[in-house]
């Protein structure tokens, strides 16, 4: 067993490396891809100034030692200076954006991750009664609206008509609806996650034991239920993240959120290539890092996992 | 004695226990009638689609779809603007008229208003007009139903390469398989979406020289990103399911059969093999269309999906927010309807599965 696990652990380091891996090269390529370079659309550049620019970033050695050093950066962490922000370094801006958004993040994941496990194991135990059904509804409601379309209804139904929170994510009660617009999704799948798995294991034999020998009903809930029902609640917290993330993109653009997708999108608008391939990387390194650790976590918690 | 006929029965040994079935009465022939189970035997589908149709809110949203669909194929037939049209920009020689500028609904233009006080008849705008002068409920219908042919196409192109590299893999096995799902294994843990924008941004840029003159430029380099990066990135889970399934299937003894009768390899995947998985492939296709349209909206909402002037839902969302202000309802009208539709179709997908796939249910 414990070989076992440890072999598994290897292979699924080892695939979250080479991804990882495959992410840079591909960033690195199809940017590369795009003809002209990035000073193309600046409109009175002269051919020295160009040369210099291209010198100053490096773009006019070939390709193959644009690729090394950029790769020996890349494991550095160190992704060049930004080609439209003046001396910003790609990585400072990253990090400086990433306070924000970590912070957003992490309360709509956790406020997710709690919200749904509440309200679906709630759902599951009041089975066909009212409460499960004004859950469903809910949950199959907001599985169906993208985060940017909540996140825009909100704005007009919190900023506009009832101006309770400001439309300006700066500060903290600006960060509010941001918080909402992310965590309705995630917590709508989990609710449904932790509602289908939860019937499930209420329905076993070791509940109806737990129930004879006179266990307390909110011990056989927490502790011989609860603790079952979550594991496939687990291997939903990578996608979440990737969902957190991507979603972020326009929540942070839609209430000015000065965060790491707000410069995500702009360096798209604005061209601004390291930026584009510096975020791109970072963000895929958290996703695949979740992935790797809900994975891991999935088969430490459920031992009836099948390894092979 | 070895073969007893059903009217005579074994004598009873006096010391068993066992009740004396001579005292038991013989069914007559009309009680034995009774008991014949008479029921049409149906086909899967037939079944299928009874169990669909007894699903009440599967129904209501095919209905609610069904509605829609027609709705985008005929309303712009009839509807006298067009989606790209300015109406403000009048004939050469004609000051234009800024007053069809961001009419609200029912409203008219001051041209229009001289047209109807004249006696002529306009037609309303009914959901008013943009800041460009053109007629937003056209362009809300136009949006809809590029974001719905957007998902359904996508969804088309992921069934296509999902089942053929699945079934591939599923078929061979062995190496073949181990490489294959490891190609897909990668595929799957990149982020989709991170991808998704890159791809988007670079095709924006390289794809609008390349098809220039043909017929793709009328579909734009955004539409034309979002297909292929569906075909690039999404395909992966359609094919982990297919493979799955043919993995079970083909221990089954008619593909020896069908192996030992010298069937090639394709012919039995393409008879055998994928015709017993249609159910789930329809299913996970009509699953994967309000995926879709989640991508195809999302790019859109930042500004990487249709090219301009053609809207889609997304795009429509994103110009809205610029008027959140004065007019709510151009947010409204394209949000909720990006709602409706993936609400319906996650519904009926729920619904198709439950009825075709009992096992799957969840």
């Amino acid at each position: 067993m414990d070989k076992k696990f440890l072999y598994y652990l290897l292979k699924r380091v080892l695939l979250a490396v080479v991804t990882i891996f495959l992410v840079v090269t591909i960033t690195f390529f199809i940017m590369n891809f795009i003809p002209g370079g990035p000073f193309m659309s600046e409109k009175s550049v002269t051919e020295e100034t160009l040369a210099a620019l291209n010198a100053k970033f490096g773009l006019d050695k070939p390709l193959g030692e644009q690729y090394l050093n950029y790769l020996k950066g890349a494991v550095k962490f160190d992704f060049g200076p930004s080609m439209k922000m003046d001396g910003r370094m790609v990585t400072d801006v990253i990090m400086e954006g990433f306070q924000s958004s970590a912070k957003l993040g992490l309360i709509a994941a956790a406020s997710a991750i709690v919200l749904g496990l509440v309200f679906g194991s709630l759902a599951a135990v009041f089975h066909n009664k009212l409460i499960d059904r004004i859950v469903m509804v809910i949950s199959t409601a907001f599985v169906a609206m993208p985060s940017f379309i909540v996140a825009t209804l909100l704005l007009w139904l919190f900023c506009l008509e009832l101006p309770v929170f400001p439309a300006n994510g700066s500060t903290a009660a600006g960060l509010v609806l941001p918080i909402i617009s992310l965590m309705l999704y995630p917590m709508a799948y989990i609710i449904r996650l932790t509602r289908s798995s939860m019937l499930d294991v209420l329905g076993q034999d070791y509940i109806r034991t737990a129930r004879a020998k006179g266990v307390a009903p909110s011990k056989v809930l927490f502790k011989h239920a609860l603790k079952n029902a979550v594991t496939p609640v687990i291997t939903y917290a990578g996608p979440m993240v990737a969902f957190i993330l991507t979603g972020s993109l326009v929540v942070e653009q839609i209430f000015a959120v000065p965060g790491l997708g707000k410069y995500f999108v702009s360096s798209i608008i604005n061209r601004d290539y390291t930026m584009i391939m510096g975020t791109t990387i970072f963000l895929a390194v958290i996703v695949i890092v979740m992935m790797l650790l809900s994975d891991i976590l999935y088969k430490l918690f459920d031992p009836r996992v099948d390894l092979s | 004695m070895k073969n007893p006929d059903t009217n005579s029965l074994p004598k009873k040994n006096p010391l068993s226990f066992q009740l004396d079935v001579s005292k038991w009465e013989k069914a007559s022939s009309a009680e034995k009638e009774q008991q014949i189970i008479e029921r049409e035997s149906v086909t899967f589908f037939k079944d299928g689609m009874r169990r669909l149709w007894k699903n009440k809110v599967a129904v209501v949203c095919a209905f609610v779809l069904l509605f829609i669909i027609v709705a985008v194929i005929v309303v712009p037939m009839i509807y006298p603007y067009n989606y790209a049209d300015q109406l403000g920009i009048a004939e050469v020689g004609q000051l234009p008229d800024a007053t069809y500028n961001n009419l609200g609904p029912m409203e008219y233009s001051n041209t229009e208003q001289a047209k109807i006080d004249a006696g002529e008849d306009v037609f309303p705008h009914l959901l008013g007009t943009d800041e460009l002068g053109r007629d937003y409920f056209i362009r809300v219908v136009y949006g809809t139903r590029i974001s719905l042919s957007v998902g359904l196409f996508a969804s088309i192109i992921v069934l296509i390469i999902g089942t053929l590299y699945g079934s591939i893999s599923g078929y061979f096995g062995g190496k073949v398989d181990l490489i294959m799902m490891r190609i897909v294994d990668i595929i799957y843990s990149l982020p989709d979406m991170l991808m998704v924008i890159l791809f988007s941004v670079v095709f924006k840029q390289t794809l609008a020289p390349a098809i220039e003159g043909t017929i793709l430029e009328k579909l734009g380099t955004g539409m034309i990103s979002i297909f292929l990066v569906f075909a690039l990135l999404y395909w992966v889970s359609m094919a982990r399911l297919i493979r799955g399934q043919i993995l079970t299937i083909k221990q089954q003894e008619y593909i020896l059969t069908a192996k030992a009768l010298g069937a090639s390899p394709a012919r039995i995947i393409r008879k055998h093999l994928l015709p017993n998985c249609i159910s789930v492939i329809v299913i996970s296709t009509a699953l994967q269309i309000p995926n879709a349209i989640f991508t195809e909206s999302f790019l859109s909402f930042l500004g990487l999906g249709v090219s301009i002037p053609m809207p889609s839902l997304g795009s429509l969302a994103s110009d809205a927010l610029n008027y959140i202000y004065s007019d709510v309802y151009r947010l409204l009208v394209p949000a909720l309807t990006i709602c409706v539709i993936v609400l319906s179709l996650n519904l009926l997908g729920d619904g198709l599965r439950d009825a075709f796939d009992p096992k799957q249910k969840k």
